[in-house]
């Protein structure tokens, strides 16, 4: 294959890469006053690499002599990646100019376009190395993403946790790499499932056992979570929406992508670790959820219990299993989104955020639109029907009960009744409680208005004309992989 | 004579000094950054040392890839620690407490 064959087949990631280094010099000649071009130029790029996917990027097969491929499963997650990277950019400039009363700074819309080139490189990965070094440039934006309000000393904060914390887990991960290397003398997942699928030696399966500790620091599942609500809680709340939604995609895709492709022929030993997960996620994040009072750290709870069910569908380790959880994610990242676009308009008449459960008593009065809109994203995320989060649910366990887990549906459906307990709190904090002061409406936010309306739209019943459409793309995604 | 085997000793004992630096040290940040490179030197010496015993190269392009990037994490790293340091004025590893967790 000709080079420039191959590069076609990266096109997405290089107009990502190539516009963030256009972007960056954009804003070092514009300073401050060139954010609202950037920002919409960075959406414009994201498009740009959303578009690119309908090419050769979406589905040609495998590229640089089987370093990375770009088939139907990188496609699917790049389209979640792309849109919740556009929204999280989109979110966040009425909320830094009224925070810290400067205008927000450029790099914040290039920083999470090298993070999504990053996040493209782990999906598409078919190389240890391609997933090391496409993890790490969405990580290392990220650390700075999360400090990224840098007089305010939480988010200093948030970053030095996320950034020791992170760089640990990539350690681990590429111990486990260079263990797999090792004892299968290649890092080509090709090579690494041929290995696994031949006598399986002890340091084989000690490498399995550390990448996948490393890939369960990246997607927060317990008990590797301990990073998550601390961060969720300092980092700005535009830069939580974005680590809550797009690096989960794809450090979830990443897991699928790795479990099936590199280690399948291993399932029956990787499957008793992502069990475990998967259950000691959905229990912890639900019960220590309880006690919260800051609703950044109630949805940073929220988000470890989302991705134990979302390797429930892993666990299955099926084409319907994989469906499941790309179905679970697409579903979960409107309700994660919508949720924080609703925490964005908690603040007080000086627009400096507020973010304890206890000021939202009684908003169904004073925003009752927003409080409905948050209602129905807290009983989509309790999986509670008829709204889409049901089907997520429904999505994954379908296909553990189909793969024989019987003992994993149970504990599973039983311990999503503990998580309803906090997410119905909310809501009857804002329905029942006596009404405080009410968050005031600021100047020029009918687009995050209407993102919130269009987040609740998908989420809400008419989100089931969806499921032809969404279900036969997943399915797609999935059939790619085995 | 010197094989795999004692290369591979050496890289795990050097691991979990890494990892137990992160987790045992109580007093500076800086202890840890140093933490987190002794891990990274530790999956170099297990890369390079696979990578001689398969004749295979593979092992040592990843090294250079490791360490590169590593550079670029200890660079990220240290700007962080700096804001902190800015913010709080010390980097004692107890006092990163502004929130519980």
């Amino acid at each position: 294959m000709s080079y420039a064959a191959n590069l076609a087949m990266t096109l997405p990631e290089l107009v990502l890469g190539v516009g963030a280094i256009v972007l960056m010099l954009v804003s070092a000649w514009g300073g401050p006053g060139s954010t609202r071009l950037v920002s919409w130029a960075s959406v414009a790029i994201l498009a740009g690499a959303g578009i690119a996917l309908t090419g050769p990027a979406g589905n040609g097969g495998p590229a640089f002599d089987g370093l990375y491929r770009a088939d139907a499963f990188a496609a699917f997650s790049k389209v979640l990646i792309y849109i919740a990277t556009a929204i999280a950019i989109l979110m966040a400039p009425g909320f830094f100019q009224r925070t810290s009363g400067d205008d927000l700074r450029p790099e914040y819309p290039v920083l999470m376009l090298l993070s999504a080139a990053g996040m493209g490189m782990m999906v598409s990965a078919t190389d240890m190395l391609t997933l090391y070094v496409g993890l790490e440039l969405q990580s290392l934006a990220a650390y700075v993403l999360a400090s990224f309000m840098r007089r305010d000393a939480r988010s200093a904060e948030a970053g030095l946790k996320y950034f020791v914390l992170g760089a640990l887990a990539s350690g681990i991960l590429l111990y486990g790499i260079s263990l797999v290397y090792g004892f299968s003398g290649t890092t080509l997942f090709d090579g690494i499932a041929a290995a696994y699928a031949g006598q399986r030696s002890m340091g084989l399966l000690f490498g399995l056992v550390f990448v996948f500790a490393g890939i369960a620091f990246k997607i927060s599942a317990v008990p590797f979570h301990m990073w998550t609500p601390d961060v969720y809680e300092g980092a700005p709340t535009p830069v939580t929406a974005f680590f809550a939604s797009a690096p989960k995609v794809a450090a979830m895709g990443l897991a699928v992508r790795v479990a099936i492709e590199a280690m399948g022929p291993a399932t029956d030993q990787w499957r008793q670790i992502v069990i475990f997960a998967a259950l000691a996620s959905i229990v912890l994040g639900a019960v220590a959820a309880i006690g919260q009072t800051n609703i950044k750290r109630l949805l940073a709870y929220s988000s470890i219990n989302n991705v134990g069910f979302a390797l429930i569908g892993l666990a299955a380790g099926t084409p319907a299993g994989v469906a499941g959880v790309m179905t679970y994610m697409t579903i979960y990242i409107a309700m994660t989104l919508g949720s924080f676009l609703v925490v964005l308009q908690m603040r007080d008449e000086d627009g400096q955020p507020v973010e304890t459960i206890a000021s939202l008593s009684g908003m169904s009065r004073t925003r009752p639109a927003l409080a409905a809109a948050m209602a129905m994203f807290m009983f989509s995320l309790a999986g509670i029907p008829p709204l889409f989060g049901f089907y997520a649910k429904f999505a994954v366990f379908d296909a553990a009960v189909a793969a024989g887990l019987f003992p994993l549906a149970a504990v599973g459906i039983a311990a999503s009744t503990i998580g309803a307990y906090y997410y119905l709190r909310v809501v009857k904090t804002m329905y029942f409680d006596e009404p405080v002061t009410a968050f005031p409406r600021f100047e020029g936010e009918v687009l995050q208005g209407g993102l919130i309306a269009v987040a609740a739209v998908f989420i809400s019943p008419l989100g089931y004309f969806a499921i032809p459409l969404l279900g036969g793309w997943a399915m797609a995604a999935a059939q790619a992989l085995f | 004579m010197i094989g795999l085997v004692h290369y591979l000793v050496v890289s795990a004992i050097l691991f979990t000094m890494g990892v137990l630096g992160i987790f045992v040290n109580r007093k500076n940040l800086i202890v840890i950054l140093m933490a987190i490179e002794l891990i990274l030197l530790a999956v170099n010496l297990n890369l390079v040392a696979f990578s001689a015993y398969l004749h295979d190269l593979v092992g040592q392009v990843f090294a250079m890839f490791v360490l590169t990037v590593a550079a670029g994490e200890a660079a990220i790293g240290l700007a962080i620690l700096v804001i902190y340091f800015r913010g709080r004025g010390t980097i004692s590893v107890d006092d990163v407490n502004r929130m519980k967790g």
